[in-house]
């Protein structure tokens, strides 16, 4: 019945105001797609191209085609030359996860608990509100700075006063951790926003129902506040997962290029490309870079329908 | 009415011409210590010489980063830099960049230069840059503190230093719980291949790669080089010595907490200043021997020209005139930059200001070249691969032995096809 109703009186006429609007829409739209195409398909697409030659980056035109060399190719005196080969780009890999893994966690966890708290009705919320953003407003460079600053072992507050003098950063295997903890502090405040605007979104009459009917706190966070938060949540989730992915200026700020190639994938492309002057192999490099993430995200759209409208 | 715009054109015109024979240049200098104060103090005497203009372009203080800035304005065919400061293990990377200066430059001026550091410039038979001032490392100590433990002259070996060190630390920490026995460059980056090149080669571990492309690093010798180092870690030198670089080594020096430091000749000068805390109580000495030789890293800056300048003539005459004896002459009295001209150490004002460049001449002409020639455009991988194993070993992530074959392995995947 509904269906009917809404159906047009005049179709024709209709589908005329319809279409007018759509090609008014495409020149509308036509000026940002361009623009998109220019900064983002160009490179892109170059990206790609250049995955596939042996080129140098101070001589992009001397360049030869190699397929899919760069990615895996053994010489015939058995040397591995494809990055998918190197042992350093497995750690590179493992890092990054390790990384997005335990800080979008972290950040999730105490995000939600900030917002929770922040979205109660008490004095002075307005100025917390604010207040908690001042980490996440600050550049990152500036704060990894500072916190290179804090964790220097002969000088800093945490280094020396707190860990007795171990350089933290010195060491891959322990500077992940102090990487992890200055992301969290940054991005957390970012994270409990995102909540707090699904949380504001939620019906207090429900809440007073919930009351009504005796369930504890307890019970209506568990039962009424997760699973209407899922959406919101699922697309901050999503928005972290890719920040913390393609991370890359806090490793190269506080571990310098050559250390932040074993942390992150992006140092790794950066290093290739820019220190060894491989734009083949660091274009193939960042190829995988952007596949492995766009195969991440359909892994969540899909597997948690989040819906982004 | 038409005489003020007749006048107005007049004096356009007179203004345009004028500007036209002045040219702007842009010179890429770098912030190491007083190097960008002595940059830009050399340009302005040029600029007021001939009425030029120069801009100064203020680069990264590593030496990685300002290589991945400048191969980005280079590869674009960038005209905004006219004069670039290149290290001594770049031309090979970068020559096609560059003007060939020879011919452009006068033979006489060429050859009063040392000549190693002169060929280390000739890529192909080109004339990539001309030298500016070479580098080597040295040994800085602190001479009141070698007195006061009972010390007569500089250590000879390393293990002898490592004895001093401890001996200093033991006593001073009584005081001074920040003091420590020895900083040197032990972030992993350029710096800390230079550090250990000094250490693998005064074992008499050879050069990593050796002059025919060999790979040679996996040898006893520099194994045992890697596991003395990684010994200071902690003993003598903070556990945080591996994320110092040149300048971290010389503020915790030049504070006094540190009784022993590798860095390169720029830090006497500074060492020497108002406000340095040791002046007056450095020492300088050749690095210790392994057992097999003193060594020291042949560094140092170069100039060139860009191909892509647009001022090229002048930016010739500038570099000429950094380059010239004159020039050098300051910085090596102001600044303590070691000249690449011979006839300059023989000079009394500058032996006055730096009274170890006598003494210490044969570390700086017989300095070890890192293994960028045989190398050529691979050779930032090597070195990657080199620092890096090296940091290895200092954490205590793997020891020197198998490290060295570990490393020859990496060195021999850079090689791939050859250099």
């Amino acid at each position: 019945m509904t269906v009917k109703a809404s159906t047009p009186v005049q179709p024709v006429r209709a589908r005329g105001i319809e279409a007018a609007r759509a090609r008014q829409a495409i020149w509308l739209l036509l000026p940002t797609l361009i623009a998109i195409a220019l900064v983002a398909g160009y490179p892109l697409y170059r990206t790609f191209y250049f995955s596939l030659f042996e080129a140098n980056l101070t001589s992009p035109d001397q360049r030869s085609f190699v397929g899919l060399g760069n990615f895996w190719f053994t010489t015939e005196d058995g040397v591995a030359l494809g990055f998918l080969q190197d042992p350093k780009w497995w750690g590179a890999v493992k890092n990054t996860l390790l990384f997005t893994v335990v800080s979008v966690f972290l950040e999730t966890v105490f995000g939600m608990i900030i917002a929770l708290v922040v979205n109660s009705a008490f004095k002075g919320r307005a100025v917390l509100r604010t207040a908690m953003l001042v980490p996440w407003a600050i550049p990152t460079v500036v704060s990894a700075q500072m916190w290179a600053y804090l964790y220097n072992d002969s000088f800093g507050l945490i280094g020396r006063g707190i860990l007795g003098g171990q350089a933290v950063l010195a060491n891959t295997d322990t500077a992940i951790w102090a990487l992890i903890a200055v992301d969290v502090w940054k991005t957390t405040s970012f994270m409990a926003l995102l909540i707090l605007a699904g949380l504001q979104s939620l019906p207090g009459d429900m809440y007073e129902a919930a009351d009504m009917d005796g369930a504890s706190k307890w019970t209506q966070f568990w039962r009424l506040t997760l699973p209407l938060l899922r959406p919101a949540l699922l697309v901050a989730l999503v928005f972290r997962s890719l920040d913390a992915l393609r991370v890359f200026d806090i490793m190269s700020v506080m571990l310098g290029n050559v250390n932040a190639a074993t942390t992150s994938m992006t140092g790794y492309a950066r290093q290739a490309l820019i220190d060894n002057q491989l734009l083949g192999l660091g274009s193939a490099v960042s190829v995988a870079v952007f596949v492995l993430i766009m195969v991440i995200v359909v892994i969540y759209v899909t597997a948690f329908r989040v819906k982004f409208d | 009415m038409k005489k003020v715009i007749a006048l107005i054109t007049l004096t356009a015109a007179i203004t345009a011409t004028s500007n036209a024979s002045a040219v702007t240049l842009t010179l890429a200098c770098g912030a190491v210590g007083q190097e960008l104060q002595l940059c830009k103090d050399g340009a302005a005497r040029w600029a007021k010489k001939t009425g030029n203009e120069v801009k100064i372009f203020e680069s990264p203080n590593l030496t990685n980063d300002r290589l991945g800035l400048y191969q980005q304005q280079l590869a674009a065919k960038s005209s905004d830099i006219d004069v670039y400061q290149l290290d001594v293990v770049w031309p090979g990377l970068l020559s096609q960049h560059f003007v060939d200066l020879k011919g452009k430059v006068p033979a006489a001026e060429v050859s009063a230069h040392f000549k190693g550091i002169i060929d280390a410039n000739t890529v192909n038979g080109k004339l990539v840059a001309l030298p500016w001032f070479t580098d080597a490392g040295l040994l800085y100590y602190r001479t009141d503190l070698l007195k006061k433990y009972g010390f007569t002259a500089a250590p000879k070996t390393w293990t002898e230093m490592a004895l001093m060190a401890k001996k200093i630390q033991d006593g001073e920490r009584k005081s001074n719980k920040a003091f420590t026995g020895f900083v040197f460059q032990g972030k992993n980056y350029e710096g800390l291949t230079c550090d250990a090149l000094e250490w693998v080669v005064s074992f008499g571990g050879g050069t990593i790669v050796d002059s025919t492309g060999k790979v040679t690093i996996n040898n006893p010798q520099a194994a045992k080089a890697l596991d003395t180092a990684a010994s200071w870690i902690k003993s003598i030198s903070p556990a945080g010595v591996t994320t110092y670089d040149e300048e971290a080594a010389r503020g915790i020096f030049q504070a006094g907490n540190a009784a022993f430091m590798r860095n390169w000749p720029y830090a006497w000068a500074l060492g020497q200043g108002k406000d340095s805390k040791v002046a007056g109580k450095i020492g300088v000495a050749p690095l210790p021997s392994g057992g097999s030789r003193n060594a020291a890293t042949l560094g140092g800056w170069q100039l060139g020209v860009s191909a892509y300048s647009k001022n090229q003539a002048a930016a010739i005459d500038l570099v000429r005139y950094l380059a010239g004896p004159q020039e050098q002459k300051v910085r090596a009295i102001e600044g303590a930059y070691n000249p690449t001209i011979q006839s300059l150490y023989k000079d009394q004002d500058v032996l006055k200001a730096n009274p170890f460049f006598g003494s210490l001449y044969s570390v700086f002409t017989s300095a070890v070249a890192r293994p960028s020639g045989p190398t050529k455009g691979k050779y930032n991988q090597v070195s990657q691969a080199f620092s890096s194993t090296v940091s290895d070993v200092l954490n205590g992530k793997s020891k020197g032995q198998a490290a060295v074959a570990k490393l020859a392995g990496d060195i021999n995947r850079i090689k791939g096809r050859g250099w």
